[in-house]
């Protein structure tokens, strides 16, 4: 299986300059990016595997003395490539707010508790079925600076490696249903409306443990797609 | 056919979680911190090669530092191997050399590596690549993130480079990593000029 990345793929993804969001304005490349092919250079990418996890590494709630407050989720879900094929054994890291919407991080002066039980910060290595699983609490929303009374929606960010260095992914999960969302210019600046929903994850009643915790479900697609008579590689 | 899931920033606080002992200050309290899986020396003991090490400023569009940055490289190793099954070219004499590596930037948008100068590498029509390092940049207000490549000024190859050759004469310089002395190792400078005047060269891949 020789996997080609097709630039046609990222057709979806958010604008570089998305005044909107007021960050992107001096921070977006204003030249022209230089096309050039694929070399193995791109075609090749970090591995990550099993040995980059530790048991518990994916479980948010036991790495402290006591369980952090706010609502036990489960978030679970499966890495595909462009053909539904699942990655295997790729690293996926997240990091978030607690349940009061405050990250341990200095810059974050949201008057918010911090809990002294969470950190926010997890991974986990997919299986060979490209799965993987999450146990922590759902995140808060938060304030930003962005505009008058601008709120984050309650978000997980995700990263994702894939099978090379161009398959790198850096998104958000959302939580279906948020009241936020046609308010935030971040989750806005993908401006289709079906890819926007890729990064809302579902709720999965299946999997949610009685008495226990709710469950999510955010599938995850990467670029790579196996190469057809009609998609020759550029060299 | 799945579509790929969209892109979003990687926002101000990623450093507890992707790199916690790098060179942002973000622990608000030691009971918070959390291991590395990736850090910023590339360095591994069977690493063959001249040790190097990488170090800049990330820029915005009005010059100023990018103190939120997160800056990963890939690269080859001293002999011009990737640590990566497309490589088919055999066994990798320095096996446990990853070749990546991710460095958040500090107050003063100032990002750092310890690495190992790569080799050269195959290009397009099995002709040699200068060597270089591919850059990748994410930062609050980069919904995206963008792609560079280093190459250091003191190879002739760059002169009949594939990659460099593509890019406008008069930007070429911004992919040049230049040589100053510090101690025992070299010691390369590579600035990232987000937007603006003397604008990095991003590569669309």
């Amino acid at each position: 299986m020789t996997l080609i990345f097709p630039k046609e793929s990222l057709s979806a993804f958010p604008k570089h300059l998305t005044p909107a969001y007021r960050s992107t304005v001096k921070r977006s490349p204003s030249k022209p990016l230089i096309v050039m092919p694929h070399t193995l250079s791109e075609l090749t990418g970090p591995v990550y595997g099993h040995d980059a996890v530790q048991e518990g590494d994916n479980d948010l709630t036991k790495q402290h003395k006591g369980e952090p407050l706010g609502e036990r989720i489960i978030v679970h879900g499966h890495v595909y490539d462009e053909d539904k094929r699942p990655v295997p054994d790729t690293l996926v890291e997240i990091w978030q707010a607690n349940a009061c919407g405050r990250y341990v991080h200095n810059v974050d002066q949201h008057p918010a508790p911090l809990d002294p039980n969470f950190t926010g910060a997890g991974r986990a290595v997919t299986d060979k079925n490209g799965y993987y699983k999450f146990v922590t609490v759902k995140p808060g929303a938060y304030p930003w600076g962005n505009h008058h009374n601008a709120w984050r929606p309650n978000h997980i960010h995700f990263s994702v490696f894939g099978y090379s260095f161009v398959t790198r992914l850096v998104t958000q999960m959302y939580f279906p249903g948020d009241p936020l969302f046609p308010f935030d210019p971040i989750f806005n600046s993908v401006t289709d409306e079906k890819a926007r929903l890729r990064m809302v994850s579902s709720f999965d009643l299946e999997n949610t443990v009685p008495d226990w915790a709710l469950c999510f479900r955010f599938d995850i697609v990467l670029r790579g797609r196996e190469q057809t008579p009609t998609h020759t590689e550029k060299h | 056919m799945s579509e790929i899931t969209p892109s979003q920033t990687v926002g101000p606080f990623f450093a507890y979680g992707l790199a916690p002992h790098s060179r942002c200050d973000w622990q608000p309290s030691k009971i918070y911190d959390w291991k590395d899986t990736v850090g910023a020396d590339l360095v591994t003991p069977d690493a063959s090669g001249t040790r190097i090490r990488i170090e800049g400023r990330v820029l915005d569009g009005d010059g100023l530092p990018i103190n939120d940055a997160m800056i990963e490289i890939w690269q080859a190793d001293g002999q011009g191997r990737y640590a990566h099954p497309r490589d088919d070219r055999g066994a990798r004499p320095n096996s446990k050399f990853k070749g990546f590596g991710r460095s958040s930037t500090d107050k003063a948008g100032v990002y750092s590596f310890d690495t190992i100068k790569p080799g050269s590498v195959p290009g397009p029509d099995g002709k040699p690549q200068a060597p270089h390092i591919v850059v990748c940049i994410f930062s609050r207000g980069m919904l995206r993130q963008v792609y560079t490549r280093i190459y250091f000024a003191d190879e002739a190859a760059n002169a009949a480079d594939p990659i460099l050759a593509l890019v406008p004469e008069e930007r070429r310089g911004t992919l040049i990593a230049h040589k100053g002395p510090q101690g025992n190792v070299s010691l390369y400078t590579f600035d990232i000029r987000v937007q603006g005047d003397n604008e990095t060269v991003f590569f669309d891949i």
